[in-house]
C-alpha cells in the first residue's frame, strides 16, 4: 500500500518537476494537475519532461482561479484519476508544486500505513474558530459569490452588501455542517471515494459552487460527513499571514525547517536552492541530528504577523505612520516629567537620578536649549540639543527620545517657560507620569535681579501658559498618570509626595527616602506675590501663600532641609 | 474635492511624462544594451557625474543582490567612468551634457527610460553613492523581496535614506575604487528624524540625521528629504516627480501604515561623506546645479571647512540590516 500525491501545479515547473521525481522514486504515484492558465507549449514541454515516468499522469484541466470553485474541480479530477488507475493507493495526499517534502517519503508511508483508517484534513466549525480575513467566515456559506475578488473587486463587496442588506441567505443542504480548515489534505481511499461518488454529489458540487473559497470548506465540510476516523491537522506544514497569503519559505529557514518535524512543507520560494537541494538530495540526513521544535515556527510568523499588524508601539518610522489616536501607544515606554520642582529644590535633578536611577534631565524645551543630562550638546539617537531642531518637530523629539532610551528611564524636567508644543500629547499619554507644583515658576522670579515691571509681564506671561497647561492635564483627554499640588500644598508635606513618585517609578520599593533634596530659601516670598497682587497681577495658581510673613510664626533662621528617618 | 485634487495629479503625471519626452532628445545613446533585458529582470536606473571612482563597487554590490541590467545616464562625467561603464557587459548607457537642473535632477531623463525600459519590471532607481538595504538582505537576493512584494500586490517599496559619515574629518580617509565605501563611512544617526506627512502627494516627509544637525540647525526645515520610494514595479504610467522622493500615481507613495501595524521596508546607506565629497562640493557650487539653489553644497563647503567631523559620542556603526530594524529605522514587516 502506498499514497499517492495529487499536485496542482500552476509556476515554477521546473521544481514541480524536481519534486516529481523524488515523490515517484519514493514509490509514490502521482497525478498533476496544471492550471489551464499554462500555455499550450510550457504544458506539453512539462508534460514530455516527465514522459519517462510511468507512475505519474496529467489529469484534466480547470481554469484555477484563487477564491474559486476551479481548485475544487482539479482536485476531483484529479483524485478521481488516481483512485481510478493506481488501485493500491491508500490514502491520496493533496499538495502544490510550491510543497517541499522535508521528512523521507520511506517515512511518510511508514506512517500512514500505521494508521490505514485514519483522514487528515483540518477542518473546524466556522463558529468555533476565527481565522478568517476580512470578515467573511459563516457568510461564505450562506451568500453567493458569483463575481471575482481579484478581478472585480468592486462588484464582490457590492454584491456582498446588497444581499446583506436584503436578507438573502442561500439554503445549506441538509446534514452538510459547514467546516473549514487547509486546502492540503490527506484522505484515505474510503472517505475520497465516498465523497467523489456519492449519489449527492451534484447537489453538494452546485452548492460549492457558489460558496467562497470552497477549496478551505468543500473537503473539509463533506469528509465530517463520510469520514470514519478524522484527526483535524495538516500534514503539510503551511503558515499564513494576516491576508490568509501563504508565507514563503527561503534558503535561511533551512535550520528551521530541520527542526519542524512536518513531512511536507508550503511554500517554498522556487529560487530556494538550498532547501531543495538539501531536502530532496538525502532528506535523511537532512532531517537527522536536529531535535524537532515544531513551536519555533509558529513564534516567528506569529511575530510577522504582529509586527505587520500593530507594529512597534511609539516607533515612528518611514513604514509605520499612524493616524492620531491609532498609534497603539503613543510613546514606547513609561517616563516621568517633573513640573516646578527644579524651581523649588536646588539639587532636584542630581537628587532625582540618585533615588530612581533613572536618567534625569533638565528643562528639554527650555527655549535656550535642550538640557540633556550633564547638558550633553547630543545624545542617545545623536539627538540634537539645538532647541530649533527640536521645535520643528517637538512631539517626535519626545517620542525619538523615548524610543532611543527603551530601558532606561526618562525623568525630565517642564514649565511654562518651555516650548510647550507637546503638552496635549503628554498630558493623553498613558506612559507620562506627571507630577506638576503649579505656580512654582515663581520662585526663580522671585530669585531674579529684574525690574519688578518686568517681572510682572513674565509671571502674567507664565501663569497663563502653566494655566493652559493644567487644562490639558485636567481635561477628559488625558490618560498620563497625573500629580497636581499647589505649591502651598506641595510645601507642607513634601516628603510624602516625594516618595509616592519615586515609589511609581522604581516600582513600590519599601525603602524609605532618607535624604531630602535642599529646598530654596522662601523668606519673603509671600510678601513678593503680594507685590504682584498689589501691581494688578494675581498669581493663583501656587494656592493661598502666607502673605505676610510677620501675621506668621516668624522664622528667625533659614530653613533647614527636611530629614525623614 | 477628491475628484479635483485627483484630476489635478493626473495633469500633474501627464506634463511629468511629457517633460520626460521632450528632455530625451537632450541625451545620447552611448551604449544601448537594452535588448538583453529579459521579461522579469531586475533593472536599477542611475544618473552619475564624476563617479568613476564608486562605480566599481557600485556595480558589484548590486550584480551581487541579483539585479539583472543597469540603465544609467551620465551628465557629462570627466573621468573615465563613462568609458568605464560603456565597456561593462550589464549597462545600456546614455550620455548627456545638458543641464542637471533642467531635467529636474536627472528625474526627467530616468522617468524617460523607465517609460521605455522599465515597463513591468521591478526597477530601482539608486544614486552610485547610494547601497540598497532590505529585509533579510544577508541572505536573499533583490528577487525574493520583488516576488513576495508581487504575491503580496505591493507595487512600491520605501527604503529611507540614511546618511553614513566616517569616524573623524571626512577628507581623513581614502577611498579607493573598488572599496567598500562602509569601511570608511560606517557611522550613522539612528534616532533623531523628524517625519511630517505631505498631504497633497500623501509621502512622508523625513528629515533629519546628521546633514540636519550639523549643516541646517538653524534652519532645520531646509534639511534635505531622506525619504525615498526607490523600488517599484513600473508601469509606463507612472512618473517620479521630486527625485524618488515623490512618485504619481500618489498611492505608490503609500508605503507606511497608518493604523499602526509597521510595512516592509529598506534603507539607503547614503555614503556620500567620503574624501570625494570636498572637491565635488566646490565644483557642484560652481555649476549651481542642485536643489534648491544647492544650498545643501553651500553648506557642506563652509561646514566641511570649519567642522569637519559629523562623528558624535552618540553615532551608531553600522552593523547589519538587522541592526538597522531593532534601531527602528526599517521594517521587516510581515516578510519572515
Amino acid at each position: 500500500m502506498t499514497v499517492g500525491i495529487v499536485m496542482l501545479v500552476h509556476t515554477a515547473l521546473d521544481r514541480a518537476e524536481q519534486v516529481i521525481r523524488h515523490w515517484v522514486a519514493g514509490g509514490c504515484p502521482v497525478v498533476i494537475h496544471v492550471d489551464k492558465s499554462v500555455k499550450a507549449a510550457t504544458y506539453n514541454a512539462f508534460v514530455a519532461s516527465l514522459s519517462d515516468l510511468p507512475t505519474v499522469l496529467f489529469s484534466k484541466r480547470h481554469r484555477c482561479e484563487w477564491g474559486t470553485w476551479g481548485i475544487v474541480a482539479a482536485s476531483q479530477s484529479a483524485s478521481e484519476l488516481m483512485l481510478e488507475k493506481f488501485p493500491d493507493v491508500r490514502h491520496v495526499y493533496l499538495a502544490s508544486g510550491s510543497c517541499l517534502p522535508l521528512r523521507p517519503v520511506k517515512e511518510l508511508r511508514r506512517y500512514l500505513d500505521a494508521r490505514p483508517r485514519t483522514d487528515f484534513i483540518e477542518s473546524a466549525t466556522t463558529a468555533d474558530v476565527p481565522w478568517t480575513v476580512g470578515g467573511l467566515d459563516f457568510e461564505r456559506f450562506t451568500l453567493r459569490f458569483p463575481f471575482s475578488w481579484r478581478k472585480h473587486r468592486l462588484l464582490f463587496d457590492k454584491y456582498v452588501e446588497f444581499q446583506r442588506k436584503m436578507k438573502i441567505r442561500r439554503r445549506i443542504p441538509a446534514g452538510l455542517v459547514p467546516h473549514m480548515g487547509s486546502q492540503w489534505w490527506c484522505l484515505t481511499r474510503q472517505t475520497l471515494s465516498a465523497i467523489l461518488q456519492a449519489p449527492d454529489r451534484e447537489m453538494y458540487d452546485r452548492y460549492f459552487r457558489r460558496v467562497w473559497i470552497p477549496d478551505e470548506s468543500y473537503f473539509q465540510s463533506l469528509s465530517r460527513v463520510y469520514s470514519q476516523n478524522i484527526e483535524s491537522r495538516s500534514l503539510t506544514l503551511s503558515k499564513f499571514d494576516f491576508q490568509g497569503k501563504p508565507h514563503i519559505f527561503y534558503d535561511d529557514h533551512l535550520q528551521l525547517l530541520r527542526r519542524s518535524d512536518c513531512f511536507v512543507a508550503r511554500k517554498i520560494w522556487p529560487h530556494a536552492d538550498r532547501l531543495y537541494d538539501t531536502f530532496l538530495g538525502d532528506a535523511a540526513g537532512a532531517m537527522k541530528g536536529s531535535e524537532p521544535n515544531p513551536g519555533k515556527i509558529d513564534r516567528i510568523f506569529a511575530k510577522a504577523v504582529e509586527r505587520r499588524t500593530r507594529g512597534r508601539p511609539g516607533l515612528y518610522m518611514q513604514s509605520r505612520y499612524p493616524h492620531m489616536n491609532w498609534e497603539n501607544g503613543f510613546s514606547s515606554s513609561p517616563y516621568s516629567v517633573f513640573e516646578g520642582f527644579t524651581e523649588l529644590f536646588e539639587d532636584f535633578e542630581p537628587w532625582l537620578a540618585k533615588a530612581t536611577g533613572g536618567r534625569v534631565h533638565g528643562h528639554l524645551f527650555a527655549p535656550e536649549r535642550v538640557e540633556f543630562d550633564g547638558r550633553q550638546a547630543a545624545f542617545s539617537g545623536a539627538m540634537s540639543d539645538n532647541p530649533k531642531i527640536r521645535d520643528y518637530n517637538a512631539r517626535m523629539f519626545l517620542t525619538n527620545l523615548i524610543w532611543n532610551t527603551r530601558g532606561e528611564r526618562q525623568c525630565f524636567q517642564f514649565g511654562p517657560r518651555d516650548s510647550q508644543y507637546v503638552s496635549w500629547d503628554m498630558a493623553k499619554d498613558p506612559n507620562a507620569q506627571i507630577s506638576v507644583i503649579s505656580g512654582a515658576w515663581a520662585v526663580p522670579l522671585f530669585q531674579s535681579n529684574r525690574n519688578f515691571a518686568d517681572i510682572r509681564t513674565e509671571a502674567a506671561h507664565l501663569q497663563r501658559v502653566e494655566s493652559d497647561h493644567l487644562h490639558a492635564l485636567r481635561s477628559t483627554y488625558a490618560k498620563a498618570r497625573i500629580r497636581i499640588w499647589t505649591m502651598v500644598e506641595f510645601i507642607e508635606s513634601p516628603m510624602e509626595a516625594l516618595q509616592n513618585i519615586v515609589d511609581e517609578i522604581t516600582g513600590k520599593s519599601v525603602r524609605r527616602l532618607t535624604e531630602a533634596p535642599r529646598m530654596i530659601d522662601l523668606t519673603g516670598f509671600g510678601q513678593f506675590l503680594q507685590n504682584l497682587k498689589n501691581q494688578g497681577m494675581h498669581p493663583y495658581l501656587m494656592g493661598d501663600f502666607p502673605v505676610d510673613p510677620t501675621s506668621g510664626t516668624a522664622q528667625p533662621k533659614p530653613r533647614k532641609p527636611y530629614l525623614v528617618r | 474635492m477628491g475628484w479635483l485634487s485627483s484630476y489635478r495629479m493626473r495633469r500633474r503625471r501627464r506634463y511629468s511624462r511629457v517633460r520626460a519626452w521632450v528632455k530625451s532628445r537632450e541625451l545620447t545613446t552611448v551604449q544601448d544594451r537594452t535588448g538583453q533585458i529579459r521579461k522579469n529582470d531586475i533593472l536599477i536606473f542611475s544618473t552619475f557625474r564624476n563617479e568613476d571612482v564608486r562605480l566599481p563597487f557600485f556595480l558589484k554590490y548590486y550584480r551581487e543582490k541579483g539585479v539583472n541590467h543597469f540603465v544609467m545616464v551620465d551628465n557629462d562625467s570627466d573621468d573615465g567612468g563613462r568609458e568605464y561603464l560603456a565597456s561593462q557587459p550589464d549597462v545600456s548607457l546614455w550620455t548627456t551634457t545638458a543641464s542637471y537642473k533642467g531635467s529636474r535632477f536627472g528625474v526627467d531623463w530616468l522617468n524617460w527610460l523607465q517609460q521605455r525600459y522599465g515597463h513591468d519590471h521591478w526597477c530601482l532607481v539608486v544614486d552610485p553613492d547610494e547601497l540598497f538595504v532590505y529585509p533579510f538582505c544577508d541572505t536573499r537576493p533583490i528577487r525574493a523581496l520583488t516576488d513576495w512584494l508581487d504575491a503580496s500586490a505591493i507595487r512600491s517599496f520605501g527604503a529611507m535614506l540614511l546618511d553614513m559619515y566616517p569616524k573623524g574629518r571626512v577628507d581623513e580617509f581614502v577611498y579607493n575604487r573598488g572599496q567598500d565605501p562602509l569601511e570608511i563611512a560606517s557611522w550613522f544617526d539612528s534616532g533623531n528624524y523628524s517625519i511630517y506627512k505631505n498631504s497633497e502627494y500623501y509621502n512622508l516627509w523625513i528629515q533629519g540625521g546628521p546633514r540636519q544637525r550639523m549643516f541646517f540647525p538653524d534652519e532645520p526645515w531646509r534639511a534635505p528629504a531622506l525619504n525615498k520610494t526607490p523600488l517599484v514595479r513600473w508601469d509606463k504610467r507612472y512618473a517620479y516627480v521630486s527625485s524618488t522622493h515623490m512618485i504619481l500615481p500618489r498611492g505608490l507613495n503609500l508605503v507606511y501604515d497608518e493604523t499602526g501595524g509597521e510595512k516592509a521596508s529598506g534603507v539607503l546607506l547614503h555614503t556620500k561623506f567620503l574624501n570625494t565629497l570636498s572637491v565635488k562640493a566646490r565644483e557642484e557650487l560652481e555649476r549651481g546645479q542642485h536643489y534648491a539653489d544647492s544650498a545643501e553644497y553651500k553648506a557642506y563647503a563652509s561646514g566641511l571647512a570649519q567642522s569637519p567631523d559629523l562623528w558624535c559620542k552618540w553615532s551608531e556603526k553600522y552593523i547589519n540590516w538587522r541592526q538597522l530594524e531593532i534601531l527602528g529605522l526599517m521594517s521587516k514587516g510581515n516578510w519572515a
